[in-house]
């Protein structure tokens, strides 16, 4: 469909790092399917804290999944603080751009790595500049990725 | 976007069909040596005259009206907003109450909208599971201001077919008027607006394999809908502007041929839809199928594959050349889901994974069994890397 360029119809139809990973030191989840999109970042970390491993699985549209096929491959081989520091404007550049109206509904994948890398953090007891005042399970609401699912009818009908 | 495939097929009917052959060939003479304006006096004129009444007594004679009380527009849209807008304004006199359906298409409900903002009071009829409005609640719904009922024929998604002449009963029987969008029933369902009893029925060529540009508003003898574009003398006065002559030449051949063809259609729609419908759910699992299967346009068939996303199959399916549409907010330019679809409680998780095929004329067997293959593919695929799965749930 012509709405998408070359690079993200390519990634979309053959996504890079897509499925599971057996037993990640490090998982995230970001979205919901009540708004389309979620993805889930599996990471695999070494002990000079290089990511050698990231693999995804993501409900969602074209953009969704072309975003986290690029997000995976950008973080594959990166330390972790570098992960950490790319972000969403980051995997749009990498995608050479997404119409519009995409942006903000479906590229999920600074959050989810950050919530993948938070959980490693966690579950290993490291610390991260990256990381700080980050909240995995912060209200959605404030950070949510523009989802606003409300069924676009005259208001009346809600109280009907 | 290349396709992997030199393969088209199309099934997204509802939201277009192709012209006919018979109908360009048509159309074709009023683009070039017969161009006169029809307003003109002279032969070439005149010509272009009599091809509109012509036109006008084929479009009439397809939904059992009389030629008279066919006016053209420029669209079903156009129609829909001419009947809504003008009656409220006509009659808000007498009250200032519609009733509608949380169904209808956006040019019914933005229509509604914009009254609302006017100061009008709409009433918006829940359809049930099924997508079908309780006539009982449309009775109650009546009220002494209520000027305007306007439910839609058929469901452009999901293609539940309301009881019309029902409804105009109830609107006869309490002095309302009562206007249809018959915008996809047009061609796939007998409509005889005499029979049924509406006072105003809104068509379009191009989803009966006429032109786009093109559409038609009955207004029943005796119902004195204002004027809507003022200007010249054209459509009796009521809709202004020198005629689409090609537009609507191609209308009026596309609705003879529909009429000649509707019983074979429905009939050969109807079964293909099964076809495709008993192979899907053969060998794709965790489906579900949207709306009801009875009272339903015979070519339309909505299924939700769930724990995907909609936007993506379609895509999928784009690659193998195959087009359908999707109520997935995805693919949407407001970015919402379905209104129909949240109407018949469809949960917003599985609106996402909403499909829509709308099968038509030229669809052939070969057609669905292909395109059986390529979405079993696509849904393996998708569901593969989906974050959801059947053990996850939503």
């Amino acid at each position: 469909m012509s709405m998408y360029n070359d690079k993200v119809i390519e990634h979309f139809s053959n996504p890079h790092n897509a499925g599971d990973m057996e037993n990640p030191d490090g998982e995230g989840v970001y979205g919901s399917p009540v708004c389309g999109d979620m993805m889930k970042i599996m990471i695999r970390v070494s002990e000079d804290d290089v990511i050698t491993d990231a693999k995804f699985k993501t409900f969602g549209c074209g953009s969704a999944i072309a975003s986290s096929s690029v997000a995976t491959d950008m973080v594959i081989g990166k330390t972790v603080e570098e992960a950490l520091a790319v972000t969403n404007q980051n995997v749009l550049d990498e995608l050479g751009g997404l119409p519009a109206i995409k942006i903000h509904c479906s590229v999920l994948a600074d959050h989810a790595i950050k919530s993948a890398i938070f959980d490693y953090a966690q579950k290993h007891g490291k610390t991260y500049k990256g990381l700080e005042g980050f909240d995995p399970n912060a209200d959605e609401q404030d950070d949510h990725h523009g989802c606003d699912m409300e069924i676009h009818l005259p208001e009346k009908l809600s109280d009907l | 976007m290349t396709t992997e495939t030199e393969r088209q097929v199309y099934l997204d009917y509802s939201a277009t069909t192709p012209v006919k052959e018979e109908v360009l060939a048509e159309m074709l003479p009023y683009f070039t040596s017969s161009f006169g304006n029809p307003s003109s006096l002279y032969t070439v004129g005149q010509k272009s005259k009599n091809a509109i009444s012509r036109a006008r007594e084929q479009v009439a004679a397809l939904i059992g009206a009389e030629p008279t009380e066919v006016f053209f527009t420029s669209s079903g849209t156009e129609a829909d907003n001419w009947a809504v807008i003008e009656t409220a304004m006509w009659k808000r006199g007498k009250g200032r109450h519609i009733i509608t359906t949380a169904i209808e298409h956006h040019a019914l409900l933005h229509s509604c909208e914009y009254l609302e903002k006017e100061g009008f009071d709409v009433t918006y009829l829940h359809v049930d599971k099924d997508g079908f409005i309780d006539l009982d609640e449309l009775k109650k719904q009546v009220r002494d201001d209520t000027t305007l009922i306007s439910i839609m024929f058929a469901n452009n998604e999901i293609g539940s077919i309301q009881p019309v002449a029902e409804i105009a009963e109830i609107a006869k029987a309490r002095g309302v008027l009562f206007h249809t969008d018959a915008v996809q029933a047009l061609g796939n369902v007998p409509i005889d607006v005499k029979a049924l009893g509406v006072d105003m029925l809104s068509v379009s060529a191009h989803k009966i394999y006429g032109p786009k540009g093109v559409g038609a508003l009955y207004i029943r003898k005796g119902v004195n809908l204002p004027t809507h574009i003022h200007g010249g003398g054209q459509e009796s006065k009521k809709r202004a502007g020198t005629e689409n002559l090609t537009g609507i030449v191609g209308f009026g051949k596309a609705a003879e041929l529909s009429g000649q063809n509707l019983e074979h259609h429905a009939k050969t729609l109807l079964s293909l839809r099964t076809y495709f419908l008993e192979r899907v759910q053969a060998e794709i699992p965790d489906i579900r199928i949207n709306g009801s299967l009875e009272n339903r346009l015979p070519g339309n068939l909505n299924i939700t594959f769930k724990y995907i996303e909609g936007e993506a199959i379609l895509l999928l399916l784009d690659m193998n050349g195959i087009a359908v549409s999707t109520g997935s907010a995805c693919s949407s330019a407001s970015l919402t889901p379905s209104h129909v679809l949240d109407a018949i409680g469809v949960p917003v998780e599985e609106i996402h994974g909403s499909i829509r095929f709308t099968i038509g004329d030229f669809t052939t067997k070969d057609d669905l069994d292909y395109t059986v293959e390529k979405l079993k593919a696509a849904v393996e695929k998708l569901r593969k890397i989906s974050s959801v799965s059947k053990d996850s749930g939503f």
